[in-house]
């Protein structure tokens, strides 16, 4: 895009600044617009699964009901309640939104198209989403309030136990890859299994791996059925709770970019990210971003079809499955797996 | 030497990323102003517990278990991010890096050991 703009007539620097401005605009811009799609979707899947209609007034078959709703709740009034520590109270939900979008500079949506293709790409956005506890931390200590403190602390409590597992299992992906740089572990995907399938998923030692990565994301993104934070029935709405107008509809949309992110490391991690499932020469006609939206889009349904079908599980069950069942089988995993590459001669 | 220029739009996108969410945050604000939407009251300010007024201190003590659990996540998290260098660089360290790693992942697995005896992961 660079090149573009110096085409213009720009010198270099300007043509870079502007190439990139406009490159962080055409993600996040769509992300936001996708995140609003994706609250549909998922209230369909919802309705679909339990034999409701779901939204389908606003618009042709409901399909602007996330803008109406955005409006209304634009045009709301934001409280502050006295007791909050106002400052903290309205840094939060921008904290949570600005590290939400913040991990997508790195997401590279076909083998060109990515902002920022560092080489650290997969610790960068490990570090980036070990800061999305912050914004829920500091909502529910600067409400002042006891059910959004409680809500905070089960999900700082829920965040970090499984981002440990998932730290375990990246390293697996990582040993097979042999490097962080997403679309080099995409790159390393192809032709893996077999010669025929572009995907890490499918090979026996890492499809486990997968349905472990699956479900911390389930946790780490407090979905169904891990959703403790927000049981109604205890906790009200949560970290929300004394949120009102724009700021309360950040958080819901800092949540769906996370969700959208976790979805996308699933099929870049694990199932081939922006190429064809198949590794067969005329698939590779399809431009790579719509293989990838395309399985972004899947394990999304995924994560509704999980929504609409799983009841809600107990805390202590919940820890109980981070830290007594995931982190010692993907410890011993990361061990199992590097043993595996050394003695086959992976590493040449 | 890493080349700190890839690292900028990282850095114009964090930029851009906390303007876009600060104009939604402080945007309704006005807007509320000027629709007439914002009309505050005691009431309404007060903080939100089932319709009374609160009975006691919402910060009150807590479970000490939440410690234990981010003690132990510091320990594991820690152990994480020494295990990333290792996994790209295993091609290079051969069966040496390997047996080092494993040993010091057998040390941490007796941690963990140690700590689900003592009933630390456990919550009633």
């Amino acid at each position: 895009m660079t090149e573009f703009f110096q085409s213009l007539g720009l010198t270099y620097e300007w043509a870079w600044g502007l190439a990139t401005i406009a490159g962080i605009l055409l993600i996040a811009l769509p992300l936001m617009l996708s995140v609003a799609m994706v609250i549909y979707v998922d209230r369909k899947v919802w309705a679909a699964i339990n034999l409701r209609r779901g939204p389908n007034v606003v618009g042709p078959f409901g399909l602007l009901q996330s803008f109406a709703d955005g409006l209304k709740v634009f045009l709301q009034e934001t409280i502050i309640p006295s007791a909050a520590n106002k400052g903290i109270f309205i840094l939060a939900p921008i904290v949570t939104f600005t590290v939400a979008l913040a991990a997508w500079a790195v997401v590279p949506f076909s083998a060109t198209a990515v902002l920022a293709d560092i080489n650290i790409g997969l610790l960068y956005i490990l570090a980036i989403s070990s800061l999305s506890v912050y914004g829920v931390v500091m909502s529910g200590w600067a409400s002042n309030s006891k059910y959004p403190f409680f809500s905070a602390m089960r999900a700082a409590a829920q965040m970090i136990s499984y981002e440990v597992s998932i730290g375990f299992i990246l390293v697996c992906v990582v040993l097979f890859a042999g490097t962080f740089n997403l679309n080099d572990i995409v790159r390393a995907q192809e032709g893996f299994g077999l010669g025929v399938i572009n995907a890490y998923g499918i090979h026996p030692l890492l499809f486990p791996m997968w349905v472990m990565f699956f479900i911390s994301c389930l946790a780490e993104t407090q979905r169904v059925p891990f959703d403790l934070t927000e049981a109604e029935s205890e906790l009200v709405a949560g970290y929300q709770t004394e949120y009102s107008s724009m700021s309360f509809a950040l958080f819901w949309l800092g949540e769906y970019a996370n969700i959208l992110l976790m979805c996308i490391l699933n099929a870049l991690l694990f199932w081939g990210g922006w190429l064809p499932p198949i590794d067969w020469a005329p698939l590779y006609y399809v431009p790579g971003i719509v293989w990838l939206l395309l399985k972004t889009f899947f394990f999304f349904f995924m994560f509704s079809w999980v929504m609409a079908t799983v009841p809600r599980y107990r805390y202590d069950q919940l820890m109980r499955l981070g830290w007594k069942v995931f982190l010692p089988i993907s410890l011993g995993f990361v061990v199992v797996i590097s043993g595996y590459l050394m003695a086959t001669g992976h590493f040449g | 030497m890493v080349d700190l220029e890839q690292y900028l739009p990282i850095l114009i996108f964090l930029f851009v990323a906390a303007a876009l969410s600060a104009l939604f945050v402080f945007l309704p604000m006005g807007v509320s102003r000027l629709t007439g939407a914002h009309k505050p009251d005691a009431e309404k300010l007060s903080e939100y517990e089932c319709g009374f007024p609160a009975f006691e201190d919402p910060r009150s003590q807590f479970d000490v278990k939440f410690y234990l659990v981010a003690i132990s996540f510091l320990l594991f998290d820690l152990e994480a991010s020494f295990l990333f260098p290792w996994a790209v660089s295993l091609e290079y360290t051969g069966w040496t890096g390997w047996s080092a790693m494993v040993i010091f992942l057998g040390i941490l697995a007796v941690g963990l050991a140690y700590e689900w005896k003592m009933g630390a992961l456990d919550w009633q």
